[in-house]
């Protein structure tokens, strides 16, 4: 299977054909060269499928050796894929969202000027999500786990002339980097406890050399989780992806969906057997999780913004994930994640519709309406945010309840409450947005814009072919987890590669139970989008308290709180070394600087510019060598 | 009969001297260069000296290579002074002092 290697290189070679030539090019071979790499990254991706398929379940494990990165002393890094059930389904789901959206940006990003550059840092971008996947020890993964902050922050900023951008990109990067410090740390720790980072080796020894619940473990399972909460957006570090909607829509549609947010959650997929031995980070994953699925949910309430409505929502689904991997559900978090790929790219890619149409407006005050005009997007956006919302038989309510059965069954009653509380306020907020977008009146701007020349229209085959391919994988891919009694196919291809996994239904407690949960999660689910009806069918955006209204508006003053513990002494401790800075080094510099110049000028005195001096000077030293040499 | 070795060494300390005053005393850039040159020859003499007393050549051979070397600076010696006379109307060697710190 060393032709895995095709999977990271081939968007890799699209990114220097275009960065370097296709500038010079014209837009389509640019983009049949990026879009091109990615199908075939797929295809590669197909063929594992279908090598690894005929291997039998044990011997689903082969590691791809490239070359020997470096060694020093003890510890030795290869450059080594490894191939397995989990790294294939993420390659799949990354390069198969990857392609549709990367045909998308074709007809999305047609008019811009840097479409090569556009395209160069998306194949880059898929190119870091894929070698982050294949990686075969936590230093590789480093490679990646980098890569797609370095590419977020290109792509995010990607129109560097708006200030608004260009901050964002640097916010996006500066946050995750504090994440990276954790991450980075996890990894020399990993090498301190077991002498290697390979994942193979790792989850081989994590049982023998790990006490159960000790400090070591606690400590490399939270390290590790901090470097995910900031590439997952999680709390605390959650605070740059609201802020990443500056990009381009496609962009943001490729972090949510395919590269950049799920890499945390992966990554403790890939550690699971580390964080087994440690119950109490996973605890505090667990938690972390359900937090911020709720805190983001209510976030998302009163956001008037379409985009920033659907990166809550993101914040909100990879806290359901986190929920997942910290009851050790880690099948039906990477299930949530596939099925969240589908439909989170889904929405953004119709949000992305919606503004085409609009000429770039994103605030849902200058909506409605729209269902008229664009009867297509309004269609599919639906089809998403039912998804989302997890009403059956699309594929978010599978996923979705398949986590929240995990924590009941994991006797975490009140993560499970504040689950199903998530789930409910999912509903509202997304039944919110598609009817302030698309129902109603035609608000003031949009009526004006119908009338004018630049009528609301429908995006052209190249954007809505690969929304209805989303569509379609969002009503079909509940299929890959469609059991409530037994694990879903999904589960039991993944399952190989898990040394302990939560109990599925049937070992825990029959099915009496799981039908209750699930009756529970449909009601929530009902009751939240009939609620949002009722509510925003009139058109008020003011259907909350005041007070409430603020709090949920600042995102219960996460960002100001931020400010004041973080930045704020930040900026005076940059203070504090800018003027010891200044008048410390500079001080000591400028005093040998003065000492040497006053020298000069003192010794300059002996330079006279009398020949005859010089020459007397030279005769008397001339005396004393003699003088010396004589009397030695 | 020859004349002892030790003469020549005192006619040459003299000639040395000589020349050493007159760089050191004389203001002339024409007088300074002369004097210079008077250095030079006492040298010579001290080397030719010290070759006849050892049988050798080699001084004798070195005492050559002054000569061409003085020669050769006698030639940019003079031009230089030229150069300066037709610049400043002066060779007085303590008028010429653009080297000043």
């Amino acid at each position: 299977m060393t032709y895995a290697v095709w999977i990271p290189l081939l968007p890799l070679l699209g990114w220097v054909v275009n960065g370097l030539w296709g500038q010079r090019w014209g837009r389509r071979p640019v983009a049949a060269v990026a879009c091109g790499t990615v199908v075939a990254a797929f295809a590669v991706g197909l063929a594992l499928l279908r090598a690894l398929s005929a291997l039998p379940p044990d011997a689903r494990h082969v590691e791809v050796d490239l070359y020997r990165w470096f060694a020093a002393g003890p510890v030795a890094v290869p450059m080594r894929l490894l191939v397995d059930p989990l790294s294939v389904v993420m390659v799949l789901v990354v390069t198969g969202v990857g392609a549709l959206i990367h045909i998308y940006s074709v007809g999305y990003m047609g008019d811009d000027d840097g479409f090569a550059r556009y395209f160069a840092y998306l194949n880059l971008f898929m190119a870091s999500m894929l070698t982050l996947v294949l990686a075969d020890n936590l230093v590789v993964m480093f490679i990646g786990w980098e890569g797609v902050g370095l590419c977020s922050y290109l792509l995010i900023a990607f129109w560097f002339t708006r200030p608004a951008a260009a901050a964002a990109g640097v916010k996006a990067f500066l946050v995750t980097r504090l994440g990276d410090v954790g991450f980075l740390l996890g990894i020399f720790l990993a090498f301190g406890i077991f002498g290697t980072v390979e994942f193979g080796a790792m989850t081989r020894d994590a049982a023998t050399r790990l006490p159960l619940g000790g400090a070591a473990a606690v400590a490399l399972c939270l390290l590790l989780f901090l470097g995910a909460t900031g590439k997952s957006a999680q709390l605390p570090l959650y605070i740059w992806l609201p802020d990443a909607m500056e990009g381009p829509t496609p962009v943001s549609a490729l972090i949510h969906a395919a590269t950049m947010v799920t890499a945390g959650v992966f990554m403790i997929v890939r550690m699971h057997a580390v964080y087994l031995r440690a119950p109490l980070a996973m605890d505090v994953v667990a938690i972390v999780g359900a937090v911020t699925a709720i805190f983001a949910a209510a976030s998302a309430l009163v956001e008037p913004d379409l985009k920033r409505v659907l990166a809550y929502s993101t914040i909100s689904q990879l806290g359901y994930m986190f929920l997942a991997v910290g009851v050790g559900a880690w099948g039906a978090g990477i299930f949530h994640l596939t099925s969240h790929a589908f439909f989170k790219a889904l929405l953004f890619l119709a949000a992305g519709s919606v503004m085409h149409a609009l000429g770039g407006t994103t605030d849902m005050r200058q909506m409605g309406g729209l269902a008229k005009p664009l009867p297509q997007t309004a269609a599919m956006f639906g089809i998403g945010a039912l998804a989302l919302a997890g009403i059956p038989p699309l594929t978010g309510f599978f996923s979705k309840d398949q986590i929240l059965s995990a924590a009941f069954r994991h006797g975490d009653i009140v993560l499970w409450a504040v689950g199903l509380a998530a789930a409910g306020l999912t509903a509202v907020y997304i039944v919110r947005a598609f009817v302030l977008t698309f129902l109603g009146a035609p608000a003031p701007s949009a009526a004006g814009d119908a009338a004018s020349a630049h009528a609301p229209h429908e995006a052209p085959p190249v954007m809505s072919v690969p929304i209805q391919s989303l569509a379609l994988l969002t009503v079909l891919g509940g299929a890959l987890g469609l059991s409530f009694t037994r694990p879903g196919v999904l589960e039991r291809f993944l399952a190989p590669v898990f040394v302990a996994s939560a109990p599925n239904p049937a070992e825990a407690g029959g099915g009496g139970s799981e039908v209750l949960l699930v009756s529970a999660s449909i009601a929530v689910a009902l009751a939240g989008v009939g609620l949002a009806w009722a509510i925003y069918r009139m058109r008020t955006l003011r259907g909350e308290s005041p007070a409430v209204h603020a709090v949920l508006a600042h995102q219960f003053y996460v960002e100001d709180l931020y400010n004041a513990v973080v930045a704020a002494p930040a900026r005076g401790l940059a203070r504090a070394f800018e003027l010891f800075d200044r008048e410390g080094v500079d001080g000591l510099v400028m005093v040998i600087a003065r000492g040497v110049g006053g020298g000069g000028a003192w010794l300059r005195r002996v330079q006279t510019g009398y020949l005859r001096q010089y020459a007397a000077l030279v005769l008397i030293g001339v005396i004393l060598f003699l003088a010396y040499w004589v009397s030695r | 009969m020859t004349v002892p070795a030790p003469f020549y060494l005192a006619l040459s300390a003299v000639l040395f001297t000589l020349g050493t005053v007159g760089v050191l005393a004389r203001r002339s850039a024409l007088i300074v260069f002369m004097s210079v040159e008077l250095m030079l020859n006492a040298v010579n003499l001290t080397l030719v000296t010290f070759a006849r007393l050892r049988g050798g050549v080699d001084g004798q051979v070195v005492v050559f290579f002054v000569l061409v070397v003085a020669a050769a600076e006698v030639v940019i010696g003079l031009a230089i002074i030229v150069n300066i006379f037709h610049t400043r109307e002066t060779v007085d060697v303590d008028d010429v002092d653009l080297l000043r710190g």
